[in-house]
């Protein structure tokens, strides 16, 4: 049922409301495993790109192809008050029907992997930022989709704890190779993390630029310091700047 | 352990105002009534009607339990009539455009008129005053029910959606949750216009009750005991309005957790 080598494909999308032209012949395309970035001035419609690719809206024109199904986290962490950190991370099994227990079950198996072993029973409210970010990618990767959508996903963390989590995903990713889709709008995380760097143009957006990060793995923090570092986040740097001048 | 004295010494702190401020208007009453030699029969001193309340309190008690009976029994149909009116409005926009104008508008008939009328349609019975009470609380609750399912946040609507929820399961797991807090507002409300419900409903006409008695002591000049009838009915209202914070801490326990946060 696979046509092509990719898990997504998304080929010449475009996306209107109404008079305003959000996407405009829109193209990325990501491997499986592949862990790609998506970048773009803000209000260029990256948060369109992925209600179209995990479903929640239809394209006006173009097509939008998944390989099996996505797992969306969004921007806000969205954990519930009400609902202890275990809940929270089987609430995604229990939106499927899986039955509460079992739910529970499978959600606490992880929580080891990510750190969170010991918060089962605290309230959302009670952990620290980067412990909350990790319960929502738990409650996201449990659902054993293969292809991951983070939107901003460290967005609201301090820099310190950000680069703790990006390092923390990169080592997670690396275990589990997921193929994951990123949005930010940070040039350092997107390099740092990604293998391919989708540059996007301001609205109408489309991808202007599709970037190779040579970069070996395992990635550390010195990384950054790297002149080759350097080089592809100055690469990323003119292909936005270049468009965004246009 | 440290939890349950913790929480004794907040609610004294929030208790003791009112406490202080009801104490002064009694004592303030009850030497007015004593220096000015009012006749009991006008305004009994509040020394006055405790005694007599007391030294009556086997009737006073008789015609406390139905009242407490219809109260229970009208809030109760109230209470699950409000969940599948709400819900209904939730689910429908048909119902929301039809019935909602009309349940606002229901609320301007007036009580006073209805309640005779459903005296000479169903009896004497328990079944017209459970009515009274069920139309006096069944608005407060229901809006503020509906209102709670309106209040849940867009995103985590769509995250669920995109989690693969159907409606009725992103209703379960986030809409009536995000409705609590809501639910309990309206709760507080309706609570305290129910005892009163019932007393007026037995005003209409009664066999037995605080209204019927308050009126039957009217009669006969005994203030003090319509006193103490009132006393009996304001405490409980209180003990129900006291009722739904305890309801709200085994029903929504994180709120409990989330204020010790704040706190530290």
């Amino acid at each position: 049922m696979s046509e092509g080598e990719f898990q997504l494909d998304v080929r010449g999308v475009s996306k209107s409301f109404g008079s305003l032209e959000v996407l405009r012949d829109l193209d990325l395309a990501v491997r499986p495993g592949e862990f790609a970035a998506v970048i773009g001035p803000s209000g260029s419609g990256k948060s369109t790109l992925f209600n179209l690719v995990s479903g929640l809206d239809r394209p006006t024109s173009g097509e939008v192809r998944v390989d099996g199904q996505v797992a969306f986290m969004p921007q806000k962490d969205l954990l519930f008050p009400w609902r202890t950190v275990l809940d929270n991370t089987a609430l995604g099994l229990e939106a499927q029907g899986v039955r509460r227990k079992e739910a529970r079950r499978r959600a606490g198996e992880l929580f080891g992997a990510f750190g969170l072993d010991g918060f089962q029973s605290a309230y959302p409210f009670q952990l620290s930022g980067g412990m909350r970010q990790r319960a929502a990618l738990l409650r996201t990767v449990v659902l054993e989709r293969p292809v991951l959508l983070l939107d901003e996903p460290f967005g609201a963390l301090d820099s310190l704890t950000r680069t703790e989590m990006q390092l923390w995903l990169a080592d997670m990713w690396q275990r589990y190779r997921w193929t994951v889709v990123l949005v930010t709008h940070d040039i350092r995380e997107a390099v740092l993390l990604a293998d391919t760097v989708h540059v996007l143009s301001p609205r109408p957006a489309s991808v202007v630029e599709r970037i190779e990060v040579p970069l070996p793995r395992p990635r550390r923090a010195d990384l950054i310091t790297e002149p080759e570092f350097a080089a592809v986040e100055r690469r990323v740097l003119d292909a936005l700047h270049n468009r965004a001048a246009r | 352990m440290t939890a349950a004295p913790a929480a004794l010494k907040r609610a004294a702190r929030a208790l003791w105002p009112p406490v202080v401020l009801l104490a002064v208007v009694i004592g303030a009453w009850q030497l007015y009534t004593t220096a000015a030699g009012i006749d009991p029969t006008t305004l009994p001193s509040p020394a006055r009607v405790v005694e007599q309340g007391w030294a009556n309190r086997a009737d006073l008690w008789d015609n406390t339990l139905p009242t407490l009976q219809e109260t229970l029994l009208g809030f109760a149909v109230s209470f699950a009539a409000a969940w599948v009116v709400a819900v209904l409005l939730d689910f429908s926009a048909a119902a929301r455009r039809g019935l909602y104008p009309l349940l606002v508008a229901s609320q301007t008939i007036p009580i006073v008129a209805v309640a005779p009328l459903l005296i000479i349609w169903f009896g004497f019975g328990l079944l017209p005053k459970m009515l009274v009470v069920t139309l006096t609380t069944f608005f407060p609750l229901a809006a503020n029910l509906a209102a709670g399912f309106a209040s849940t946040d867009r995103e985590a609507m769509r995250l669920l959606r995109s989690l693969g929820a159907g409606r009725l399961r992103v209703f379960r797991l986030v809409r009536v949750p995000s409705a609590m807090p809501y639910f309990f507002a309206g709760l507080r409300v309706s609570i305290t216009y129910a005892v009163v419900g019932a007393v007026f409903a037995e005003y209409a006409g009664a066999e037995k009750g605080l209204g019927i008695y308050m009126q039957a002591q009217k009669s006969a000049f005994r203030t003090d005991l319509v006193f103490a009838a009132v006393a009996v009915t304001a405490l409980l209202s209180v003990a129900l309005f006291g009722a739904t914070y305890l309801l709200q801490r085994l029903v929504l326990p994180w709120e409990q957790a989330l204020r010790k946060e704040n706190r530290s």
